[in-house]
């Protein structure tokens, strides 16, 4: 949030309910999706389902509450190298899914 | 000597310094909860069988809810900071920590609920599963089932109505007897993990915002600014922390 913005508790108010309904509609959707039936939605999909659905909430999150839809570049610079970081430990976790660990039963 | 740019921007980056701090620890963050999770990943693809339903929904989606509600009482408090309402946001960091509070007694719940569960392997073969009730120096009860085999108990959401009795076991019967902890299987091991150092971070948080709620909030009659950057700063960190429980959620009771 920029430092110079004037602030309106009120306005705050609105973004906090958005915010919390976004975030109750968001697990509402993840359970609903958890416990659609096994013989039409394999767990893959519905794991996919989920995540999608937890990352439309993450950015809500991110985006409202941390201020990330009006932030400085410095920050953006620094998630930027976050995400080229992230993206890559997990580019490397799919590298060497042919190579994990024996004997992982459960 | 003086801080520099502990209240105003610093010319060059537009923000004080303290934000490009905590940017740059979450930053560190992400890597840290990014590789538990990447582990998870490898060892979940790599499993012949995963539990589901293992753990209680209900219980988790209250604690998403109280995380939920405190990360926004966080942001109210900074707001009643700047707009030089200091009751408020007394009021809504004290909301924060009971909030925090909670989650906290509800994840020790079920970390009891799971060190008092047992998986019981018989000389006869069978497997007794269930909560401990008690025990002594001749026999173990517990309320729970029996099963055959041990893949009956790893998808327990495709089972409906699973019975529960009151079983009493001679010790001179059981063959293994060891309890849901994190050293019972690679799923749980996951499981204490990534919840644990969770549970970590809303404890640091907690100290940190009791802190400003406490002794802390002297600075606000010297340098309300400052002391309005300090809230700011926690409450991203007490964001983040939300942010993982997002992910963390689905991934350990939903899937």
């Amino acid at each position: 949030m920029s430092e110079s913005h004037p602030v309106d508790f009120n306005s705050y108010l609105r973004r906090c309910l958005f915010v919390f309904i976004a975030a109750v509609c968001a697990v509402s959707l993840m359970i609903w999706a958890s416990y659609l039936p096994q013989d039409h939605f394999s767990w893959p999909l519905k794991v996919a389902l989920i995540l999608i659905v937890a990352c439309c909430n993450a950015l809500v999150v991110a985006g409202f509450l941390m201020h990330l839809i009006s932030e400085k570049k410095m920050v953006y610079t620094v998630l930027g190298f976050t995400v080229f970081f992230f993206a890559g430990l997990l580019a490397l976790t799919v590298w060497a899914m042919h190579d994990f660990p024996a004997g992982t039963t459960h | 000597m003086e801080i520099p740019y502990a209240v105003h921007p610093r010319p060059d980056t537009g923000i004080y310094n303290a934000k490009v701090g905590i940017w740059l620890f979450l930053a560190s963050e992400v890597m840290l909860f990014g590789g538990l999770f990447s582990g998870y990943v490898l060892l979940r693809v790599g499993a012949d069988q995963w539990p589901h339903g293992w753990l209680n929904v209900t219980l988790g989606t209250a604690n998403t809810i109280i995380l939920a509600l405190s990360a926004i009482t966080t942001l109210l408090a900074w707001v009643a900071c700047k707009v030089g309402q200091f009751g408020k946001f007394k009021f809504f960091h004290a909301c924060t920590l009971l909030l925090a509070l909670s989650f906290l007694c509800i994840k020790g719940y079920e970390y009891h609920d799971k060190l008092i569960h047992y998986e019981i392997k018989l000389t006869d073969g069978r497997i007794a599963d269930g909560h401990r009730i008690a025990s002594d120096a001749d026999s173990v009860t517990i309320e729970g089932r029996y099963v055959t085999d041990e893949s009956q108990l790893y998808d327990l959401r495709a089972q409906k109505n699973i019975p529960r009795d009151e079983i009493k076991i001679p010790r001179s019967q059981i063959k293994s007897m060891e309890n849901y902890g994190p050293w019972h299987n690679t799923y749980l091991a996951l499981y204490f993990t990534l919840t644990g150092l969770h549970a970590l971070h809303i404890l640091g948080g907690s100290i940190v915002i009791g802190y400003l709620w406490g002794p802390g909030r002297r600075l606000w009659k010297t340098d309300p600014q400052h002391f309005t950057n300090r809230v700011e700063v926690s409450g991203l960190f007490w964001h983040f922390v939300d942010l993982v429980w997002i992910f963390l959620f689905p991934v350990l009771y939903l899937t």
